[in-house]
């Protein structure tokens, strides 16, 4: 039972990335489809504005990749999370990666899904967002005039607003290494034991004398602790870095958690994070 | 644009709309309506199909992006004996004796997740719990769906 | 009744795990459920419905841009009587002027072009005039009112026994079969012709035939395409789509219309479980044997009357628990509100009432200082003991020796020592019952008959309307007449329900399918069995067919009186124990269910792998209900109507189950068989609760119980 009128989708299927970005640049109000996880639901529950649509699937030579670029990981654009899961390099030393990915959905769902799609979307309860946060990853945009990349801590300017422009379309993620030694903390706590979505979803990274922690579904983008960051670096105890987190997330009430319980595990997520990733421990 | 695929080792053309999800053209155009709705937000995993050797939800795929691509779905699972009598599946036969099926209409999508568990264990880590966490049943309380593949694993293993 | 060991011996299929009739066509796909069918020329169809919970259509708006004239459109104008017979025939088709529910059908459209009617359905606007609206039960008015009274309840409470109160809330539920509602209909000279997806063929024949004002039976023909599940979501609900699909169809000068739900549509519309609050007053000893309650079960029906009143009787019949209450007050209201209906989901409100009870003595027993399972077993239902309609109770529940199984299977005493809040580790219990069949003379009214037929082809057909949803009719009832009949399975045919070509054997529902309905292919069997006279089957209805009918029969001795509410409300009861085993998240409070044990005595058990099925899936219904499934109502109506955020368990989710029978055959039951369909409803929700309360010590009171609850 789908409910749209597929008509009123007209298609395009692009050869090539040159093609997909003349494309992007001609056709207004084109939506980019990459593993359709997100486009195909508002389609087939009618809650997709007629439009027209790109299916990137065959750029998939150009964009499917997983590799390493001069230290960096460059994730492509069609990508996806059993690519991610599976990938020796990202096993090895993005665990926060490897484990986003086997919490998102369900194996049918990480099949097809992209993570450059994960960013697009916006959802601050996004899964893979809060560990790109933590890893500082970059996200190369493409149009026909030229490229650009945005830490993807800028890459959101509101509840789903990005600085994505009209005629780009993003090729890739770079993630810089992780430093050496660093521990990485991740965790998703969601409605039920699998294909859930996020209540609260934290991903973290301490290293010798940094912090990096990012949170979803607790504010209106996927988003950072600065302060908190910095009094854990300063050697804050786990009391005074709890009440510093209480002063810089101020979740709502949804239709799936409350702010309160969002605050409060959000609180305790931190505890355990401390503990885990304690340089002694 | 007309869409090339094979389907059960059947080579299928089709001129639907390139939008229109696998699944309803599955179902419409090629009438193997074994595959189910159940949402069509790729949550209840009821017309899951294995393409390209990959487990997906058929409702979440515009047929544009299945071109070419080569589709298993319930329909191709038994085979018929000398006799033209049906052997079903390992997979089908273990629900078949352990109850894995109630209502029946989760169960093409389910078997679907099975076979391809058993063909890519390493794929599910976590092991069945995993494997079918995309598959929805409302009437088992998935105990029976778990000793059914059980049972198929079993049998599957060489003696 | 005790069968001799000898005729045990002898039974070929009763009580042999018979492999599903249909099994092989569900796992090929060969199955037809409703949307698989193939109807050439077919328009889809799609309901209009309100926005608002309350008020009047003003307007309706037919915005340009849509070839309006190339549509059907259809609304209460066309139907001869804009009702939906049921017990009542308040509820209207349409709205009939007054909006009494949001996803109130307002009108219908169809074209041969679906993406084109899901369009315009959305585009259509609807001018409202809104009022107020009711929502949440004791406001507004009473739908139904009952009442039991049984012994000196004031006296039990004046002479300074101990008294204990609580309150207890369930929410709603939705029951989340994985096949939406669905129909097809088409007219065939003065007749319409309906597939759809369903539990009972003679409900939906009734409501059409009654808002078509047809005259003859046979206009209405109604067939039951194999169901993606039902659980109670498709007894009453599916009348509603069958007259819609009808209505269309005759706009359309006959032509068939399909008329699918999509998910949304389905979750937003359709009925759910009864939300519950139940006040519970109890007078007991210090050593904890009662002496009375004062019960009072409340239920939110919805806007229109639909089954309201019967599960309102099922609940308070079964809110006092499997004990022994020497004297009882026990009152229920169903109340009118402004949400879409209520209805009938898998157990019809005796999980609700169960639930508070179970809950409830847990409760008690920790405010006495007594074992929970100690005091329960102190109060326990003996054979002999009446109950507060005044029943007695006929056969030895053996209450005992189910818990006892059930605490050696779980480990219960040994794993109690170590835990609690400690570590986040729970055990809970929760015992029950439950009435098989209608409630007093329901199924004297109903006046079921199944026929079975030999047939020159050499098989032995039965008739019955009651329907396969996945609880394995088709099999259960081959075994019984294969057994009946002494013949071999292979040469029983199961004949599609179909009005008009099968007895109306009665709804699917009400666990009287396998025990009520299944004792009568029992007794058609036998009776065939003699007219066959030891010929075979095609030489003997070689000239025509051998036909054998059984009608049901009340059991001697089964009187009930409606307005005293008094006498046997059930010809047998069920019983059952459920452990549930749960652990909590330090750091999330998030609540997992370990495991859960169920020991249950459903009288003869026909085919073990069915009846475990059966109980297993319910439980993880009932575990469902108690956790993770909550309705988010805002004025009355659902607004999580995806899956995605209405949450039932997943295979990462499921308990473990454990399940095992004791069996006390009932005499009136096929074979010795009681209800099994809905038992497993009942204790799940209570076992967890306690079981919630023994791990974190917070004092659980309503389900579902979410995280969000237990972290504050
Ligand atoms: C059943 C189910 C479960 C899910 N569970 C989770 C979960 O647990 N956690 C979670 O975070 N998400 C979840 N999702 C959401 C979704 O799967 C993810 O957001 C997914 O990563 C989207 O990727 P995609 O390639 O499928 O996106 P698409 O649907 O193809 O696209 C998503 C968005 O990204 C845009 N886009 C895609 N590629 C590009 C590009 N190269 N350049 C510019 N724009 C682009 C599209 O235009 C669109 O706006 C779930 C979805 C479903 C259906
Ligand atoms: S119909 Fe595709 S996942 Fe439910
Ligand atoms: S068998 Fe009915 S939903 Fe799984």
């Amino acid at each position: 039972m789908i409910v749209s009128n597929a008509v009123r989708y007209p298609t395009y299927v692009p050869a090539t990335v040159a093609e997909a970005l003349e494309q992007k640049a001609g056709v207004a109000n084109l939506l980019p489809i990459a593993g359709g996880t997100e486009v195909m639901v508002m389609f087939n529950e009618g809650l997709l504005a007629p439009c027209p649509v790109q299916s990137l699937h065959r750029l998939a030579p150009e964009w499917g990749g997983i590799r390493e670029a001069e230290g960096s990981l460059v994730i492509g654009a069609l990508a996806t999370y059993t690519d991610v899961r599976h990938h020796p390099v990202v096993r090895e030393r993005y665990p926060l990666l490897v484990e986003a990915a086997r919490v998102t959905g369900a194996l049918q769902i990480q099949n097809r899904g992209t993570l450059v799609g994960n960013i697009v979307n916006g959802s601050p309860a996004a899964d893979t967002v809060p560990a790109l946060f933590a890893y500082g990853a970059q996200v190369r945009l493409l149009s026909t005039r030229g490229e650009r990349t945005v830490a993807v801590t800028d890459f959101y300017t509101g509840y789903r607003k990005t600085v994505l422009r009209a005629d780009e379309l993003i090729s890739e993620i770079v993630i810089p290494p992780p430093a050496d030694g660093a521990r990485h903390y991740y965790r998703k706590v969601g409605t039920r034991a699998a294909q859930a979505i996020s209540k609260v979803v934290v991903a973290g990274v301490r290293g010798r004398d940094s912090v990096r922690l990012a949170w979803g579904s607790v504010g209106p983008t996927t988003l950072r602790t600065p302060k908190t960051e910095a009094a854990i670096a300063s050697g804050a105890d786990a009391d005074e870095a709890v009440a510093t987190l209480a002063t810089e997330m101020s979740p709502l009430d949804d239709i799936r958690s409350t702010r309160d319980y969002r605050l409060a595990v959000s609180q305790n997520l931190l505890r355990e994070f401390l503990k885990r990733t304690s340089p002694g421990g | 644009m007309t869409i090339r695929m094979t389907i059960n080792g059947r080579d299928c053309t089709t001129d639907a709309n390139p939008m229109t999800p696998l699944l309803d053209v599955l179902r419409e155009s090629c009438r193997l309506t074994g595959t189910k709705y159940g949402c069509g937000e790729g949550e209840c995993g009821a017309c899951t199909v294995i393409m390209n050797d990959e487990l997906v939800m058929s409702c979440l795929v515009p047929v544009m992006q299945a071109e070419v691509a080569t589709i298993e779905t319930v329909e191709g699972l038994a085979r018929m004996a000398d006799d033209g009598a049906e052997i079903l599946h390992p997979v089908q036969q273990a629900f078949l004796e352990c109850g894995g099926a109630q209502c029946g209409i989760c169960t093409p999508g389910m078997v679907m997740a099975g076979v391809h568990h058993l063909r890519h264990p390493e794929l599910a880590p976590d092991g069945l719990a995993e494997a079918l966490e995309g598959n929805l049943c409302r009437c088992t309380g998935y105990s029976a769906i778990f000793r059914a593949m059980e049972r198929a694993a079993e049998a599957g293993r060489p003696a | 009744m005790t069968i001799s060991a000898d005729s045990e011996t002898k039974l070929r299929y009763v009580g042999r795990s018979v492999t599903r009739r249909e099994g092989a066509d569900k796992l090929t796909g060969r199955s037809r459920y409703v949307d698989d069918m193939h109807v050439p020329g077919a328009l889809t169809g799609r309901t209009i419905r309100t926005s608002i919970p309350a008020g009047r259509v003003r307007n309706v708006r037919f915005p340009d841009g849509f070839p309006w004239d190339e549509f059907i459109v259809a609304g209460p104008d066309d139907l001869p009587a804009n009702e939906v017979a049921l017990i009542t025939a308040d509820q209207p088709a349409f709205v009939d002027g007054i909006v009494r529910h949001a996803q109130e059908a307002v009108l219908l459209i169809a074209h041969e072009d679906a993406g084109l009617v899901h369009e315009a359905a959305r585009a259509i606007e609807i001018e409202y005039e809104r009022d107020a609206g009711v929502f949440g039960m004791e406001q507004g008015h009473v739908l139904k009112q009952l009442a039991i009274r049984h012994g000196d309840f004031e006296g039990a409470f004046a002479n300074g026994d101990v008294i204990f109160e609580g309150e207890y809330r369930t929410g709603a539920q939705e029951h989340v079969y994985i096949e939406t509602n669905g129909f097809i209909a088409w007219w065939e000279g003065d007749g319409v012709v309906l597939h759809g997806s369903h539990q009972c063929p003679y409900y939906v024949h009734k409501a059409v035939k009654h808002a078509f004002a047809l005259d003859r039976d046979d206009q209405v023909r109604v067939t039951q395409e194999t169901t993606g599940g039902g659980f109670g979501g498709k007894e009453e609900f599916p009348s509603l789509l069958a007259i819609h699909s009808a209505l269309l169809s005759r706009k359309a000068g006959g032509r068939p219309v399909r008329l699918i739900y999509d998910r949304a549509e389905d979750m937003a519309c359709s009925t759910k479980r009864h939300p519950s609050l139940t006040r519970i007053r109890t007078a007991c000893t210090p050593e904890g044997v009662f002496k009375g309650v004062e019960i009072d079960f409340h239920i939110d029906g919805g806007a229109y009357v639909t089954l309201s009143p019967v599960v309102l009787s099922r609940g308070l019949l079964h809110s006092g628990g499997p004990y022994l209450w020497p004297a009882a007050r026990m009152d229920g209201y169903c109340w009118f509100t402004n949400s879409p209906p209520y209805g009938a989901f898998r157990g019809f409100g005796a999980p609700q009432s169960e639930f508070a009870i179970e809950r409830h003595l847990d409760r008690l027993a920790a405010k006495l200082g007594i074992c929970p399972i100690e005091l329960r077993k102190r109060n326990f239902l003996r054979k002999g003991d009446m109950l507060p309609t005044s029943q007695i109770v006929g056969e030895e529940p053996e209450l005992e020796r189910i818990v006892e199984r059930a605490l050696e299977l779980s480990d219960y005493r040994a794993k109690q020592s170590g835990y609690g809040e400690g570590n986040g580790r729970g055990l809970g219990l929760s015992v029950f019952y439950h009435g098989t069949g209608f409630t007093g003379s329901g199924e004297v009214y109903l006046d079921s008959v199944v026929a079975l037929e030999a047939q020159a082809d050499g098989f032995v057909e039965i008739q019955v309307s009651s329907t396969e949803i996945g609880q394995g009719t088709e099999t259960v009832f081959a075994q019984i007449a294969a057994e009946g009949l002494g013949i071999d399975i292979e040469s029983i045919r199961f004949r599609k329900p179909e009005t008009g070509a099968v007895p109306d054997s009665g709804p699917t529902v009400a666990s009287r399918t396998c025990s009520i309905v299944g004792g009568l292919v029992e007794r058609a069997a036998r009776q065939l069995r003699e007219q066959l006279a030891g010929r075979d089957i095609a030489t003997a209805s070689a000239t025509g067919p051998v036909r054998a009918e059984a009608r049901y029969q009340a059991p001697p001795g089964l009187v009930w009186n409606d307005d005293t509410y008094q006498g046997c409300a059930y010809g047998a009861y069920s019983w059952g124990c459920n452990v549930a085993e749960v652990s909590i998240d330090p750091v999330t409070a998030e609540l997992r269910v370990e495991s859960m044990w169920g020991i249950y005595d459903i009288g003869r058990v026909i085919n073990p792998v069915l009846a475990i099925g059966q109980v297993e899936g319910g439980m993880a219904q009932g575990i469902g209900w108690a956790t993770c499934e909550d309705v988010v109502l805002k004025e009355g109506a659902m607004q999580n109507t995806r899956v995605t955020n209405y949450i039932i368990p997943t295979s990462a989710d499921a308990a473990e189950l454990f399940v095992e029978f004791v069996e006390h055959h009932n005499p009136c039951g096929a074979f010795g068989a009681k209800g099994v369909g809905e038992i497993p409803l009942d204790g799940p929700p209570a076992a967890v609760a306690n079981a919630v309360t023994f791990a974190t010590g917070k004092d659980i009171a309503a389900i579902p119980i979410r995280p969000e609850d237990l972290l504050a």
